[in-house]
């Protein structure tokens, strides 16, 4: 990863599902959070024991959105089940979050 | 059971029953593919259903006998009536685990798990269907594809492309499940994520799908299969799939059909190892360049994608014709069945009920607008109401309508009784259905079929003779079996006839004697005789089968139908055979009418049993009958039947009517036209009068009665019979009602 880990980041926690039910309120729980941080927006996903497509393109979308503005986005935890669908899709090296390396159950 | 697995249940049985029939007609006409596809696709529509609903127990199963039909389908195996009998006994097995599905238990019990497991392996027993029986993708082969031309891509995955539509999520499908089941057929060697169509942040809707799919896929299994997986989606995705070594420029086609960006797509290529870097720019160089999509919508995407599907087909006329000629053929059936999807609704049977009333009501309310505007002289109001009354009876001839089904449905049923029953009896059989179009009610189809199963089975055990029997009586040793349905006034008549020994008219004769059902000196007419095997506790099968003869059906066949306003009447010729009619009254709920008046008092008779109207001429005023252009007609006198008080008009007229063949005359004071009416069952305590078969409300709000015919013929009839018994004219008045 770049340098920038230096920087003060911002951190947000996420702990309910991932699931369609709540996409709507996360999405904006994301956007606020990633506006509001600085240049590193920490996101611990370490309590989400759901996640369908609905939450994995929010990942998507808040990565995507996070390199427009010149800032990083970053899962630092992974729950399993994250992890998997990240897998499933294919998108570890894309997201490149260094604690998707399986060995790194956090 | 949520609503996916319900609906699953539902469409597994239509597929079933669709298998059933498929392979009934493979069984006569073995060499037909097309009957074949139809059969392994029902088949793999189940699998495909069970593996997105994760119902394990089902894929398991019905991914072996898939395996088996793909290699009739390959002709490797060929079919015999053993293997027919095989999977028949399959498809009723996946029958009984779409039961247990439907229960919610977690899997089949011990017994239907070890009868699936039999019939697995009986499957597998033959040895040419052993190999693939295993579960796990078939391992046939890919087919060689004869090339003409065209680089041919150095890859031997499929790749496909796929597209969700905006409201896949929103409708509970994920394509994670779609993907995993994918998984289940084959390998997904690479796949590419796409969210190129998604927004940006503030426009992105989080329950909206975005996402695209690249994926490189290998699997033995064909295009048909891979298409499958995506069937329950089918509408809201752009699915496109080229198969192993398709040719550069198929690719490049591909490439232009879809929504992103040309060069994305190249690379996207590249990385999911479909085209290497050289084949991409060499195919880019050699074709001008392909018209650049951008970035649209969704709609414009569909749009535009629908016709180069169709140009990628015709390029792979030259690569694989046989893989174009399928994918037409599926395409059209595809679009065929869609089609025949969007004009089907699926209804609560109480809603309808509930329109049927309201139209009751509103035929009564709209008689009475009538009855005023006729009244109040105002021939606008006059010309306006007649309209709506148009109007109204248009609906509800609409409304009857929908509750209206073909009977064939339930006819076709018996081919597999038919079929399943002479094996068993060691009788040759053939079920001739005519009249499958017939529609009659809903509820009466629900209700027919038991008696009507009956009836069948009785024909097959008791009515057909065994070959040889039949043989030694110069008759084909194969028996015939109809099944025939038509309308005849106002009624539906249902046939279940046979060409076999006939009824045997002393052996019923001494056996109701023995019972008690007819006394030894009473002079019987043949077809009392016969009906006799209607009452209770009658057989005459000389040995109790575990088909028919244990004599507790026939009369339980009789009570339905008389339970559905119908009749049951049998013929028979010795020798040559026998025939069962079932004469049911085709709807429960709204007829049209013909009203009469007799003394103060109106009634309706069913305008279908109505044949013309004549004027009693006044010299019969005494006699029971008159002369119908040379026949004899008996007259019922409602006036005298009724008991009704005061005399009888100077001009009375007659109303002829008929049930099942039968003529009777009705004597009545006034004709007073056709009526639409809604039939209103009488209270139980008028339950036994004979003659009236409802009530009505008329528009001026009184009430009046709706004539039985049948009941009214039979009279007449019986009344003639027994004139002609003894010369003396009885007297039958009974006086028991009063309207």
């Amino acid at each position: 990863m770049p340098a920038s880990k230096k920087k003060p980041a911002n951190r947000i926690t996420i702990s309910e599902d991932m699931t369609i039910y709540n996409a709507a309120a996360q999405k904006e729980q994301l956007v606020g959070a990633l506006a509001a941080a600085t240049g590193r927006l920490e996101i611990d996903l370490s309590a989400v024991t759901e996640i369908d497509t609905a939450g994995f393109q929010l990942l998507m979308l808040i990565k995507r959105e996070a390199s427009r503005q010149d800032k990083q986005a970053q899962i630092v935890a992974h729950s399993e089940a994250v992890r998997d669908v990240i897998d499933f899709y294919h998108m570890a090296a894309e997201f490149g979050d260094p604690l998707l390396i399986p060995a790194q159950k956090a | 059971m949520d609503e996916i697995t319900s609906v699953f249940v539902t469409e597994s049985r239509e597929q079933l029953a669709t298998l059933e029939s498929a392979l009934l007609q493979l069984e006569d006409n073995p060499g037909d593919s097309d009957t074949l596809n139809a059969i392994f696709r029902s088949a793999h529509t189940i699998k495909g259903g069970a593996g997105v609903i994760e119902c394990s127990y089902i894929v398991a199963f019905t991914h072996v006998v898939e395996n088996v039909l793909d290699k009739l389908r390959n002709h490797e195996i060929t079919l015999d009536s053993d293997l027919i009998a095989l999977l028949l006994a399959c498809g009723d097995h996946m029958g009984n685990l779409l039961g247990v599905l439907e229960s919610g238990a977690a899997g089949p019990d011990d017994d239907l798990a070890s009868e699936g497991e039999a019939l697995l392996k009986k499957l597998q027993s033959d040895p040419s269907a052993a190999a693939s029986a295993q579960t796990g993708p078939p391992a046939a082969p890919p087919p060689l594809i004869e090339s003409s031309g065209g680089t041919v891509v150095e890859t031997d995955c499929w790749h496909i492309s796929l597209r969700f539509g905006p409201d896949v999520l929103r409708n509970g499908m994920d394509p994670l499940s779609f993907l995993r089941y994918l998984g289940s057929i084959g390998r997904i060697e690479r796949m590419e994520t796409l969210g190129d169509a998604m927004p940006n942040a503030d426009e992105m809707d989080p329950e909206s799908c975005y996402l695209g799919f690249e994926i490189s896929f290998s699997s033995n299994a064909d295009k048909a299969a891979i298409e499958r997986v995506f069937d329950f989606v089918r509408d809201e995705c752009s699915l496109q799939i080229l198969p192993p070594h398709s040719r550069v420029s198929d690719y490049l086609e591909l490439i232009a059909a879809l929504p992103e960006d040309t060069m994305r797509l190249g690379e996207i290529l590249v990385k999911v190892g479909v085209l290497t870097q050289a084949e991409l720019e060499d195919g880019l160089k050699a074709q001008s360049q392909p018209a650049s999509p951008v970035d649209g919508t969704e709609g414009e995407e569909e749009t535009r994608e629908r016709a180069p599907i169709g140009e990628i087909l015709v390029e792979h006329k030259v690569v694989q014709p046989e893989l174009v000629e399928a994918a037409v053929a599926k395409q059209k059936q595809v679009t065929e069945k869609k089609a025949a999807e969007s004009r089907l609704i699926r209804i609560q049977a109480d809603k309808l009920d509930r329109l049927i009333d309201l139209v009751g009501e509103l035929v009564i309310a709209g008689a009475s607008v009538s009855l005023l505007a006729g009244k109040s002289g105002m021939s606008e109001l006059v010309e306006a109401t007649s309209l709506t009354g148009r109007l109204v009876e248009s609906i509800r001839d609409a409304a009857l309508q929908l509750r209206m089904v073909q009977i064939g449905e339930t006819f076709n049923r018996f081919n597999r009784v038919v079929r399943d029953t002479s094996r068993e009896m060691g009788k040759e059989i053939d079920l001739r259905i005519a009249g499958g179009e017939t529609e009659l009610d809903k509820s009466m189809v629900e209700k027919i079929g038991d008696p009507l199963m009956h009836l069948v089975r009785n024909a097959m055990d008791h009515g057909l003779e065994m070959p040889s029997v039949r043989e030694a009586s110069g008759k084909s040793p194969r028996g015939r079996l109809a099944l025939n349905a038509y309308h005849d006034s106002g009624n539906i008549v249902i046939e279940v006839a046979d060409d076999g020994a006939g009824l045997n008219r002393e052996r019923i004769l001494a056996k109701a004697i023995e019972r008690g059902l007819a006394q030894p000196g009473q002079s019987l007419s043949d077809p009392e005789i016969y009906n006799l095997i209607f009452e209770p506790g009658f057989s005459t099968a000389e040995k109790v089968t575990n088909i028919s003869g244990r004599g507790v059906g026939m009369d339980v066949v009789r009570r339905n139908i008389q339970g559905l306003r119908g009749s049951v009447d049998v013929s028979s010729t010795p020798g040559q055979g026998s025939r069962f009619a079932i004469r049911l009254p085709l709807t429960l709920a709204i007829i049209d009418g013909f009203l009469v008046g007799v003394g103060d008092a109106a009634y309706v008779i069913p305008l279908d049993s109505v044949v013309e109207c004549i004027e009693l001429a006044t010299d019969t005023s005494e006699r029971d009958y008159v002369n119908l252009r040379g026949e004899v007609l008996p007259l019922v006198r409602l006036r005298q039947m009724f008991g009704i008080a005061g005399a009888a008009p100077a001009r009375q007229n007659v109303v002829v009517v008929q049930y099942a063949g039968v003529k009777s005359g009705i004597v009545v004071d006034q004709l007073m036209g056709e009526f639409q009416t809604v039939i209103k069952p009488l209270g139980s305590i008028f339950r036994h009068i004979k003659g009236i078969g409802g009530s009505t409300i008329l528009g001026s709000g009184e009430v009046a009665l709706i004539l039985d015919v049948q009941a009214l013929v039979q009279r007449c009839a019986s009344l003639e019979e027994s004139r002609a018994g003894n010369a003396t004219t009885p007297r039958a008045l009974p006086s028991s009602t009063r309207n």
